[in-house]
C-alpha cells in the first residue's frame, strides 16, 4: 500500500493483491512463532500449524459444500488460524484450539458473507468462544520450562511484578507465563515494524492504542503503567489485530478515534473490571463501533456539499 | 376442511410464532436450554394460546375495541393461573425449574399476539385451530433449541449423559449461543421455506404492530407518509 490514501476519486490501481498482505501479516507473525517455540517448546508450533489448517479446511469445506467460489488462497484463513493459536496458553487441548477455529470461521466470518463482510474480527471471536466455554484450559498460562514438567503460573498482568530492569527485560523477551503469541514483545515489534516498512499498516491504531493505554493506566492508577503495555496481549491485539483492514476504520481520524477507543476501553477493564486481561472485549467492542466511526469521519469529495 | 387444516398447520413452518414472527423470543432463549423444562413450558405455553384463543373469539363481538388489551390480559392471565397452580401441584421438578417463565406466559407475545391479530376476527374454531397450531410451532422450536443447546453445550439429553463430562462447548448453554442457535434456525427455516416457495410476506398493519397504540389516527397518518 504505498502511500495510498483512501479518499474520493480519482483512484488508482495497485499490484497489490489480499493474498499479498496476509502474505506480509504470515511474514510478520514468523518471529513471534519462533520466540514461542523457544520458549514454550515444539507443542507451540505443533498447534499453530494444526489452527491454521483447521481454519483453512473449515472454509474451504463451507465454500464447497455451498457451492461459492473458494477463497482459501487469499490466506486470510491461514493467518486467522494462526492468530487465535497465538491465543492459547501452551497446553490447550487440541480439539479445544479446533472449536475455536471452527467457530471463528464458519460462524463470524462464513456466515456473515465471508472476507471483508466479517464485523468483528474472527480471530478474536475464537478468543472470546474459549474464554467462555474452555475458561480453565485458557487461563491456565503454563510457565515456560524446558521440559515434560512445565508449572503454570497467572499471567503478570495477575500478579503485577516488582517493577525493575529484570522484570522489564522478562517482559520484553517473553520468558513468562502467557499465551503463545503475545510473551515475546521482541518478536511482535519486529514483525510490526516489517509490516509498517512495508505499509500493510499505518501506525496511527498501534500508536493510539498503546499510547492511551499508557496514559488511561497511569490515570486509573494502575500500579506501573509502563509495563502494562508489555503485559498480556496488548503488543499482538494492537499491531495485529486492531489494525486488521476489514474491522478497522477507513480514513486516518477513523484510525485514531479507533485507537484511543481500544486503549481507554483496555486500561479500564484491566483497572477496574473483573477479568485481567482487557484487550479482546476492547478490539471487539471497538468493531462493532466501527460503522459508525466510518460514517462520522467520511471524506467530502472536492467540492461536495454539506 | 383443507381451510382448517391450513390454519392449523401455518403455525408449524410458514408462519412460525418464534422463527418468522419472531414473537415470544424472550422465553425461548431463556429456556432452551434443557430439552425438558423446554418440552413443559411448550406444552403449557399450547395449552394457554389454545384456551385464551377460544374464549377471546367468544368474547370478540362483546369486548369493547378501546379496552380490548386489558380484557385480553385478564383471560389470559385467568388460563396461566390455571396452568401455574396445576404445575405446582402436580410437577413441582418443572415448576422450580421454569420459575418466573411460567408466569410470565401472561405477557408472551405469542398469547398477545395471536389474541389480537386472530382470535378477535375469526370463529371459535378457527380461533382454536389457530392457537393449537402455534403452541405446536413454539414448542417444535424450543424443543429443537434445546436439543442442540443441551446436547453440545452440556453434553447431555434429557438430562441423560451423552457426551463425556469435559468435552462441551459452555457457551452454547450461556446466552451468546442461546442468541447463536436462534439466528441460525432463523437461517434454516427461512431457507426451508424459501425452498417450498412459501416465502414469507410479514402484513404488518396494526395488528402485527408492537407498539398497541390506543390512537389508530396517528399511524395511519405515519403510512400515509
Amino acid at each position: 500500500m504505498s502511500n495510498l490514501i483512501v479518499g474520493v476519486s480519482p483512484h488508482i490501481r495497485s499490484k497489490n493483491s489480499t493474498q499479498r498482505i496476509m502474505l506480509d501479516v504470515i511474514i510478520a507473525l514468523c518471529p513471534a512463532l519462533i520466540a514461542s517455540v523457544v520458549i514454550y517448546g515444539f507443542r507451540a508450533l505443533l498447534l499453530t500449524v494444526i489452527s491454521a489448517a483447521v481454519c483453512v479446511c473449515s472454509e474451504w469445506v463451507w465454500e464447497k459444500g455451498f457451492k461459492k467460489p473458494v477463497t482459501i488462497l487469499d490466506l486470510s484463513a491461514v493467518v486467522t488460524g494462526i492468530l487465535i493459536a497465538y491465543n492459547v496458553p501452551v497446553g490447550m487441548p487440541i480439539w479445544q484450539l479446533i472449536v475455536a477455529d471452527v467457530f471463528a470461521i464458519i460462524v463470524v466470518k462464513m456466515l456473515f458473507g465471508g472476507l471483508g463482510c466479517n464485523f468483528m474480527n474472527p480471530a478474536l471471536g475464537g478468543r472470546i468462544l474459549m474464554m467462555f466455554s474452555f475458561t480453565s484450559s485458557i487461563t491456565t498460562y503454563t510457565y515456560p520450562a524446558n521440559g515434560i514438567d512445565a508449572l503454570s503460573s497467572a499471567t503478570p498482568l495477575a500478579v503485577q511484578p516488582e517493577l525493575g530492569w529484570n522484570s522489564f527485560m522478562t517482559l520484553f523477551l517473553g520468558n513468562h507465563g502467557g499465551v503463545l503469541g503475545e510473551t515475546c514483545i521482541l518478536a511482535l515489534l519486529i514483525g510490526a515494524a516489517y509490516l509498517l516498512i512495508r505499509r500493510v499498516i499505518k501506525p496511527w491504531i498501534p500508536l493510539c492504542y498503546l499510547g492511551t493505554l499508557l496514559v488511561c493506566s497511569w490515570a486509573f492508577g494502575a500500579e506501573n503503567p509502563v509495563l502494562s503495555l508489555f503485559m498480556g496481549g496488548a503488543v499482538l491485539g494492537a499491531f495485529f489485530m486492531a489494525t486488521d483492514y476489514v474491522t478497522s476504520p477507513v480514513t486516518n481520524k477513523g484510525k485514531i478515534i479507533f485507537g484511543v477507543g481500544c486503549g481507554l476501553i483496555t486500561a479500564a477493564i484491566r483497572v477496574f473490571g473483573n477479568y485481567a486481561e482487557g484487550v479482546t472485549f476492547s478490539i471487539i467492542i471497538m468493531n462493532l463501533l466501527v460503522p459508525y466511526i466510518d460514517d462520522l469521519t467520511l471524506t467530502k469529495p472536492m467540492g461536495g456539499t454539506k | 376442511m383443507r381451510e382448517k387444516w391450513k390454519i392449523f398447520t401455518n403455525g408449524f413452518f410458514k408462519d412460525n410464532p418464534v422463527l418468522i414472527q419472531l414473537l415470544g423470543c424472550c422465553s425461548v432463549l431463556a429456556l432452551s436450554v434443557t430439552v425438558q423444562g423446554s418440552l413443559g413450558m411448550g406444552v403449557a405455553l399450547t395449552f394457554v394460546l389454545a384456551c385464551s384463543n377460544v374464549v377471546i373469539s367468544l368474547l370478540r363481538k362483546v369486548i369493547p375495541d378501546k379496552v380490548r388489551i386489558p380484557c385480553f390480559i385478564v383471560v389470559i392471565a385467568t388460563f396461566v393461573t390455571l396452568v401455574e397452580m396445576i404445575v405446582e401441584a402436580f410437577l413441582p421438578d418443572l415448576y422450580t425449574s421454569m420459575g418466573v417463565f411460567l408466569a410470565l406466559i401472561v405477557v408472551n407475545c405469542i398469547v398477545l399476539g395471536r389474541a389480537e391479530m386472530f382470535a378477535s376476527k375469526n370463529g371459535v374454531l378457527d380461533s382454536l385451530l389457530d392457537g393449537l397450531g402455534m403452541g405446536v410451532g413454539y414448542t417444535i422450536v424450543i424443543v429443537a433449541m434445546a436439543a442442540v443447546r443441551e446436547l453440545i453445550g452440556s453434553g447431555t439429553f434429557w438430562g441423560l449423559r451423552i457426551i463425556p463430562e469435559g468435552y462441551q462447548i459452555g457457551i452454547v448453554a450461556q446466552t451468546p449461543g442461546g442468541f447463536l442457535v436462534f439466528g441460525i434456525a432463523i437461517a434454516v427455516l427461512v431457507k426451508i421455506n424459501n425452498r417450498r416457495g412459501k416465502e414469507y410476506k410479514p402484513e404488518i398493519g396494526c395488528e402485527g404492530c408492537p407498539l398497541q397504540c390506543a390512537d389508530k389516527s396517528e399511524c395511519q397518518k405515519e403510512e400515509a407518509k
